[in-house]
C-alpha cells in the first residue's frame, strides 16, 4: 500500500495539471479574444465604443465594433476551437498522429459547396449564401461518409471513404476554377479558398455558432472512448464502448464543427493537425484530456495568426490559411524528422 | 459467473467462419484455447467476450442471453485482453491500468479510491507496480505485456479472456506470464487464453480446448484433450512426451507428422 501512495497523488497532480493547462489556455484565448477587438487598420477606441455599443448609440466606433472586430475576434476564436478539438478527436479516434480535420473530407465538401454557390452566381444575391453552401456541402459529406463507413466499425474505411470524397470534392473544385466564366470569378474563388476572417458580420457568428456547438458536445462526449480506443478497437469494445455510436458521434460532431468552420472562414490548414502535437505532451499523451486543451489553443493560434495578419505590412491582407500553412508545414516536417529518429 | 455457448457458430456469406462451438465456462480454472492459425480461436474468444454476434446458437451469461445483457454490465464482468493494437499514444503505464477501470466509473467521474485501489492490486499482481511513471514506449514486450495484462485485471472481472498473451514473449517472460495467468485463476477468476505453445499449454492449464477449422474437436484436462491422433489430426505433428526433473509428464511438439496422417484422426 505505500507504494499506492506517491502514485495516487502523481495522478492526482497530473489532473490538476490538466485542469490548470485547460485555465491558462481559456485565459490566453479570452487575451486574444481582447486584442483582436483592439488591434486593427484604423486607430480606435475600444472602451469608448463599447460604453457606445452597451447604451445603445448607434455611433460610428460601436458599428466598426459590433460589425467588424467582434465578429472576427469571435469568429477566430470558434473557428480554431473547432479545429484544433476536431483535430485532437480525429487523431484520437484513428490513432494516427498525421490525422486532420480535412482527413474525411468535410473540408473539402464544405469548400466545394462554397465554391459552387460562388459558380452559381448566388454568392452577390445573399449575404450567407456562401457558408450555407459550404454547410450543405459538410453535410453532404458527413451524410456520404456516414454512408460508406456504415459496415463494420473499422477505421480503415473510414480513412478510405474520406480520402475517396476528398479527392472527388477537389476534382470537382478544381473543374468548377477550370469553368469559371472569366479570370476575375477564379481569383475570387483561389481567394476565398485560403481562408480568412476579414469583413464577416455577427451573422457569420449567430449561423456556425449553435453547429459548432453542438458539434463540440458531440465530439467531447467521446472523450473516455478515445481514451479506450488508445488500445485498439477491440479492446475499446471490451471496456463497453459501442463504437458505432462513437463513430457517428466523431463523423458528425467534426462535420458540424468543421463545416461551419470552413463555411464562414474558407479553408485554414495545420491549426488541427499540429495542435494535437503541443498539448498531447502537456496531458500525458491521453487522448481524452487533450480535447479541451487542444480545441483552445486551436482558438488561441487563429487568433494569433489574425492578429499577426492585421499587423504585418503586407497590403492587401494575407490569407488566413497562408499563414497557418507557413507557420504549420515546417512544424510539420520537424514532427516527422522527430518520429523518425525514434523509430 | 457462468459463460455458456450453445451450438453456437458464426458465417459470413456461405463460408462457416467457426460452426456448433458449445463450451461451458466457470470460475476458477484456467483455460487453454489452442488450435493451427485459422481454426477459429480468436473468432471464438471475441464472440465469448460479447464482441461478435454468433450467426447461429445461443450464448448466455448466468442463464441470460449475451445479447440481453447491457454493455457495461458485461465490461464490468468480462475482460478481455487484446495485443494486437498495442497502445496507440506514449502514455504512462499508471494511465494505461487506469483503462481498465473505464466500466466502472459513471459519466465525467474522476477515479475514485476503489478505483485506485483496484489500479494497486492489479499493476502488483501482474508485478509492474515500479514501472507506474513510465512512458508506454520505454518498456520492453515482456513489460508492455505485463501492463496490458494489468489492465485486463484492474477491471476485476470475472473472467478474463486473454488473445495470445505470452506469444511476442521470450521463454523466461512466457513461464513468468503463465504462472501468473494460473495464479490470476485461483483467485478464483475464469481464465480463458489462446495459445500456440503446447507444451505450457499442457503444463499450465487445467483444461485444453482444441479448435480445428472452426470446429471443436477437444475439451477436456489437458492429457486427455491432446491425445497423438489429435496432435496428428489437428496441428499435424507428432509430440515427444517425456517426465521433467520435477516429475511433471509434459509433451514437446517434435515433428510433422507424415502426409496422409490427417485421415488417421
Amino acid at each position: 500500500m505505500k507504494a499506492l501512495l506517491p502514485r495516487a497523488s502523481a495522478s492526482a497532480r497530473s489532473r490538476l495539471a490538466g485542469a490548470g493547462l485547460i485555465v491558462i489556455a481559456a485565459a490566453l484565448v479570452a487575451a486574444l479574444v481582447l486584442a483582436s477587438v483592439a488591434i486593427g487598420y484604423a486607430a480606435f477606441d475600444v472602451p469608448s465604443a463599447m460604453a457606445d455599443l452597451l447604451a445603445g448609440r448607434t455611433t460610428l466606433p460601436a458599428l466598426v465594433l459590433w460589425e467588424l472586430r467582434i465578429p472576427r475576434a469571435l469568429l477566430g476564436a470558434l473557428v480554431g476551437f473547432s479545429l484544433g478539438l476536431t483535430g485532437a478527436v480525429l487523431q484520437g479516434y484513428l490513432r494516427n498522429p498525421l490525422a486532420d480535420p480535412g482527413i474525411l473530407g468535410i473540408s473539402s465538401a464544405a469548400a466545394l459547396g462554397a465554391v459552387m454557390v460562388f459558380y452559381g452566381g448566388l454568392a452577390g444575391s445573399l449575404s450567407l449564401a456562401l457558408p450555407l453552401g459550404g454547410i450543405a456541402g459538410a453535410a453532404l459529406a458527413a451524410l456520404g461518409i456516414n454512408l460508406l463507413a456504415a459496415r463494420g466499425t473499422g477505421t480503415l474505411g473510414l480513412i478510405l471513404a474520406g480520402v475517396g470524397l476528398s479527392s472527388l470534392a477537389g476534382a470537382l473544385t478544381a473543374l468548377a476554377l477550370n469553368l469559371a466564366p472569366n479570370s476575375y470569378a477564379a481569383l475570387e474563388i483561389v481567394f476565398w479558398l485560403m481562408g480568412s476572417l476579414a469583413d464577416r458580420s455577427m451573422d457569420h457568428v449567430w449561423l456556425c455558432l449553435p453547429l459548432m456547438g453542438l458539434g463540440w458536445i458531440l465530439m467531447l462526449s467521446t472523450a473516455r472512448a478515445l481514451d479506450a480506443l488508445a488500445l485498439g478497437e477491440d479492446t475499446a469494445a471490451s471496456l463497453g464502448f459501442d463504437l458505432v455510436s462513437v463513430r457517428l458521434r466523431i463523423v458528425t460532431g467534426a462535420a458540424l464543427a468543421v463545416g461551419s468552420g470552413v463555411a464562414v472562414s474558407g479553408a485554414v490548414g495545420f491549426v488541427g493537425l499540429v495542435v494535437p502535437h503541443l498539448v498531447r505532451p502537456l496531458v500525458g499523451s491521453r487522448p481524452g484530456a487533450s480535447l479541451w486543451p487542444s480545441g483552445l489553443l486551436g482558438a488561441a493560434l487563429v487568433l494569433g495568426a489574425d492578429i499577426a495578419i492585421r499587423l504585418l505590412p503586407s497590403r492587401p491582407e494575407l490569407k488566413l490559411g497562408v499563414i497557418t500553412a507557413l507557420v504549420g508545414a515546417p512544424f510539420l516536417i520537424g514532427l516527422l524528422f522527430r518520429r523518425q529518429g525514434r523509430t | 459467473m457462468r459463460l455458456v455457448a450453445e451450438a453456437v457458430g458464426v458465417r459470413i456469406g456461405r463460408t462457416v467462419i467457426l460452426g456448433n462451438v458449445s463450451l461451458d465456462l466457470g470460475p476458477g480454472a484456467f483455460v487453454g484455447l489452442v488450435g493451427p492459425n485459422g481454426a477459429g480461436k480468436t473468432t471464438l474468444l471475441r464472440i465469448l467476450a460479447g464482441l461478435l454476434p454468433a450467426t447461429t446458437g445461443r450464448l448466455t451469461v448466468d442463464g441470460r442471453a449475451m445479447a440481453s445483457v447491457r454493455r457495461d454490465e458485461r465490461a464490468r464482468r468480462l475482460a478481455a485482453l487484446f495485443q494486437g493494437a498495442g497502445v496507440g499514444w506514449p502514455m504512462r503505464v499508471s494511465e494505461i491500468v487506469a483503462l481498465g477501470r473505464l466500466p466502472h466509473r459513471r459519466a465525467f467521474a474522476a477515479l475514485g479510491d476503489a478505483d485506485r485501489a483496484a489500479i494497486a492490486r492489479a499493476m502488483r499482481l501482474a508485478d509492474v507496480a515500479h514501472l507506474a511513471d513510465r512512458a508506454e514506449p520505454t518498456l520492453s514486450s515482456g513489460e508492455r505485456m505485463r501492463v496490458l495484462l494489468a489492465r485486463a485485471l484492474a477491471v476485476e472481472a470475472e473472467i478474463l479472456l486473454a488473445d495470445e498473451p505470452i506469444t511476442a514473449l521470450d521463454p523466461a517472460h512466457q513461464l513468468d506470464a503463465m504462472t501468473l495467468l494460473r495464479a490470476i485463476s485461483r483467485r478464483g477468476i475464469g481464465v480463458v487464453a489462446v495459445l500456440h505453445d503446447l507444451t505450457l499449454a499442457a503444463r499450465f492449464c487445467d483444461r485444453i480446448i482444441v479448435m480445428e477449422d472452426g470446429r471443436l474437436v477437444a475439451d477436456d484436462r489437458p492429457d486427455a484433450a491432446l491425445t497423438d491422433g489429435l496432435l496428428a489430426s489437428a496441428f499435424g505433428v507428432a509430440a515427444h512426451r517425456g517426465t521433467a526433473f520435477d516429475g511433471t509428464r509434459y509433451i514437446l511438439p517434435w515433428e510433422r507428422s507424415g502426409p496422409g496422417t490427417k485421415e488417421m484422426g
